[in-house]
């Protein structure tokens, strides 16, 4: 009764308020199907993008174990290959913090956490003794250790080659080599099995507005990565935004010297695919964030936050292209470049992170408190 | 005129509504300190965080680390002695002070309601609340049977005021005619069984939404004051505030302002409410026959008047202070604070700070984490007095560390009611050289559409 009379007074007031109405026209609604868009995500993007990981680095240690076997320039040459494979690969799955990857106690931070401390695997190599699954060794193994490994532990090739072949740590450098493959492969083969088994489901199911939702953790996950795996790790920490003088040592791919461009752009690629829906295998789209905020109708000045926001990632594209292949050459010769570009990825964060999630209302997993 | 006033402030009327409300009072405080407690927010939000942001003037006010809890203990406590009615005059200053202390440690945590409840337990100070149905009146083996009638009306204007400008401030163009912010939250409840999929996607519930806020919040006084009407507006406030009770974390508020509402009705109701609590008593064997029966009168009325009337008088011009500031007072929220704007605004920003050699003009880009928890940040982001207390306590903070010629400028982005996100601060003011005050914040930049309204 009483919210009937609630809702007639309020109807009628619309009415007899209509002539002064000048809302922007167009229905704004939120029967957006969220169970396609996470399907979407988890049988289009995420599972395959792992599909694609996981034979990548298994290939990658198949290559590795050669290099140990025999070490020659043949063998370090394939493991160098197979490398930059699977590290392209990777940048498409770093951003799936969730789940099993998460539950690892966060899966790529065994994966892709530079600079390496290359003290530590130079005391793991001599002394034999280290732990892969303690938090001290984060910055000593997965990718960018690698990168170290078959890059970096001598300033040519005839040098890495003596360290595996005739130095006297070389066993030590073997082993280390072989327990950090042996562990990225392991902690992706777990990720992978409970996408396809049991995990799949469970998140293609949690659709509700909680903190702890898929779709919820999901956003909160892919604005974090953007934000601190892709702006401030691969851009803004070398250009020495955040420290008072450019860190060219900082940048991915450090010791390999000429990838560090090609793994961010396909890092934003990533990225930008994820947040069109467009499917890892084919060019073929979905429902997605860029739907998402169609469907809830966002003009912002004339354009819809979903074309400013892809209009940001194509400008930060064209900026990346025109840096130098190895980003610590580019800082060290000029740096302006380098920090024009973090700025161009900023103002993306800030479409994502305040404009994107306004629209959503996602709630986010701040402390719980009252609000007015 | 002045005979009517004096004339209204000799009238005379049974004690037992204020006596209920007291009882009330008392229970629903006791109930929010324990829930605050149980629900872990002392540490959270006034233990864990490294830095506080205070208020203008209350810079002094912070957490005194485990002995918070203490705090939270005497505000319960003294919310308890309340509802009793024992000592209630220390109780009642004490719960105030502590719950005030409380409030001020953070404006992060800063709440309408909270503010609510610091001036009417300061108004209670100097109502006779215990004159009727209270431990006290056991002590003194004496008890009244009647009080002054505008210590009653007092906390039925303090209610109403609230009301009228909640509902004033619902008069804006965004409110009315953009349904917003209702427009971006309620879709987001989609999760609610039978409505979440149905009502709360359809704009023109929205718009029924915010235009019977508004007429509830601007109405609910006067039909709570008319007789005839005051069951059903009992009723529509019950309704109110539980529906807003489901869609929105707004802890205990809704059901503070229910039993706050009991107020209004007259004094048979209440003396039918406490008939039911001694009813509880019974065994405890009461005997009231032999305690002195008296009409309760202040002894200084000439100090408690005037109180109560500057009081008011700030209650009523203090919400307006926005109208010296210019600029829209949801962009610079100048102004904003304390004004029973409740739930106008969606907003959301991104700032950053950069702290600068003055002398080289080198600098770096400081990691919000590293000082602020979530909410912290949250909360800063879209507010200017956090920014900039914010940036001196950076500035002081890499002083200390060494660092010299310090400057501190901020980025920041701002979204205000699904508006795109647009520059918030100027980012060639030196915010380390600017000073908190009173007055407008030249460095906010202005916003780029208009709102119109109140």
């Amino acid at each position: 009764m009483i919210k009937k009379i609630v809702l007639f007074l309020g109807l009628a007031l619309i009415v007899s308020c209509s002539t002064s109405d000048d809302s922007p026209s167009g229905g704004t609604t939120d029967d957006f199907d969220r169970a396609a868009l996470l399907t979407n995500l988890a049988d289009n993007i995420i599972i395959p993008s792992y599909q694609d990981f996981g034979p990548k680095l298994s290939t990658l240690k198949g290559a590795i174990e050669s290099f140990v076997a025999t070490p020659n320039q043949s063998t370090l040459n394939t493991a160098r290959t197979n490398w930059l494979t699977a590290y392209k690969a990777w940048q498409h799955v770093e951003m799936f913090n969730i789940g099993k990857a998460e539950a690892l106690n966060q899966y790529y931070y065994f994966m892709n956490i530079y600079p390496v401390t290359v003290s530590d695997i130079e005391t793991g190599v001599n002394t034999g003794s280290y732990d892969l699954n303690s938090s001290n060794y984060h910055d000593a193994q997965g990718f960018p250790a690698l990168d170290y490994l078959l890059y970096g532990v001598a300033s040519d090739d005839a040098g890495i080659l003596s360290k595996y072949a005739s130095d006297a740590n070389a066993q030590g450098y073997k082993d280390y080599l072989t327990a950090v493959i042996d562990q990225m492969d392991s902690l992706t083969q777990q990720v992978i099995t409970d996408w396809t088994t049991v995990y799949r489901n469970q998140f293609v199911n949690s659709t509700q507005n909680t903190a702890t939702s898929s779709l919820n953790k999901f956003v909160n996950d892919y604005i974090f990565y953007y934000e601190k795996g892709l702006r401030a790790n691969k851009f803004g920490i070398p250009a020495g935004v955040f420290s008072t003088a450019p860190l060219p040592e900082k940048v991915e791919a450090y010791y390999n010297q000429e990838v560090s461009k090609a793994l961010s752009l396909e890092a934003l690629n990533a990225v930008q695919n994820v947040f069109n829906g467009k499917a890892f295998n084919s060019s073929a789209t979905g429902a997605s964030f860029k739907t998402y905020l169609e469907h809830l109708n966002t003009n912002r000045g004339g354009q819809n936050l979903s074309t400013i926001i892809n209009d940001q990632f194509n400008l930060a594209r064209t900026k990346i292209e025109g840096l130098n292949s190895s980003f610590s050459q580019q800082v060290t010769a000029d740096n302006s470049k380098m920090t024009d570009t973090y700025d161009v990825l900023q103002m993306a964060v800030v479409y994502l992170k305040v404009d994107m999630v306004q629209a959503f209302n996602i709630s986010v997993d701040y402390v719980d408190a009252d609000g007015d | 005129m002045y005979k009517s006033f004096t004339t209204y402030f000799k009238l005379q009327t049974p004690p037992a509504p204020l006596a209920v409300f007291r009882i009330g009072f008392g229970i629903m405080m006791l109930i929010s300190m324990v829930r605050f407690w149980l629900n872990g927010w002392i540490e959270t939000l006034y233990l864990q965080p490294k830095f506080h942001f205070s208020y203008y003037g209350f810079e002094w006010v912070k957490p005194i680390g485990n002995y918070t809890y203490l705090i939270f203990a005497v505000c319960g406590l003294s919310a308890f002695l309340v509802a009793i009615g024992l000592k209630y005059r220390l109780a009642i200053i004490t719960f105030f002070l502590s719950f005030t202390y409380i409030e001020l440690m953070d404006k992060t945590t800063y709440l309408n309601h909270y503010y609510f409840i610091s001036i009417l337990s300061f108004l209670m100070i100097f109502l006779p609340a215990n004159a009727y149905f209270s431990v006290d009146n056991l002590l003194k083996r004496k008890t009244y049977t009647s009080i002054p009638k505008w210590t009653i009306d007092s906390i039925k204007l303090l209610i109403g005021i609230v009301y009228i400008y909640a509902g004033l401030a619902k008069l804006n163009s965004d409110w009315l005619f953009k349904a917003m912010p209702l427009k971006i939250w309620l879709p987001s409840k989609y999760d609610l069984p039978f409505l979440g999929n149905s009502f709360m996607q359809q704009e023109w519930f929205h718009y029924a939404m915010s235009w019977s806020g508004m007429v509830y919040d601007l109405c609910i006084p006067f039909l709570l004051l008319y007789k005839r009407t005051r069951w059903f507006a009992f009723a529509l406030v019950v309704f109110f505030h539980v529906f807003t009770r489901v869609l929105f974390p707004i802890g205990m508020f809704p059901f503070v302002m229910i039993v706050a509402a009991l107020i209004f009705f007259d004094a048979d109701v209440h003396q039918r409410i406490l008939d039911g609590f001694r009813f509880i008593f019974k065994p405890l064997r009461i005997n009231i026959e032999k305690f002195d029966l008296k009409s309760y009168r202040y002894k200084s009325p000439k100090l408690v008047v005037p109180v109560i009337t500057l009081f008011f008088v700030v209650q009523l011009v203090f919400p307006v202070r926005y109208l010296f500031y210019p600029n829209e007072l949801f962009w610079t929220e100048e102004g904003y604070r304390f004004s029973w704007r409740v739930m106008l605004m969606e907003k959301m920003g991104y700032t950053t700070f950069k702290i600068v050699d003055a002398s080289t003009g080198q600098g770096f880009l400081v990691d919000n984490s590293d000082f602020l928890t979530p909410l912290q940040e949250k909360q800063m982001s879209f507010q200017p007095d956090f920014i900039l207390e914010y940036a001196h306590y950076l500035g002081d903070h890499f002083k200390r560390q060494g660092h010299q010629n310090i400057q501190v400028y901020a980025t920041s982005y701002v979204a205000l009611n699904g508006r795109l996100s647009q520059p918030y601060i100027d980012t060639t003011v030196d915010l380390y050289k600017e000073k908190e005050s009173f007055r407008h914040k030249s460095w906010i930049l202005p916003f780029h559409y208009e709102i119109k309204g109140f």
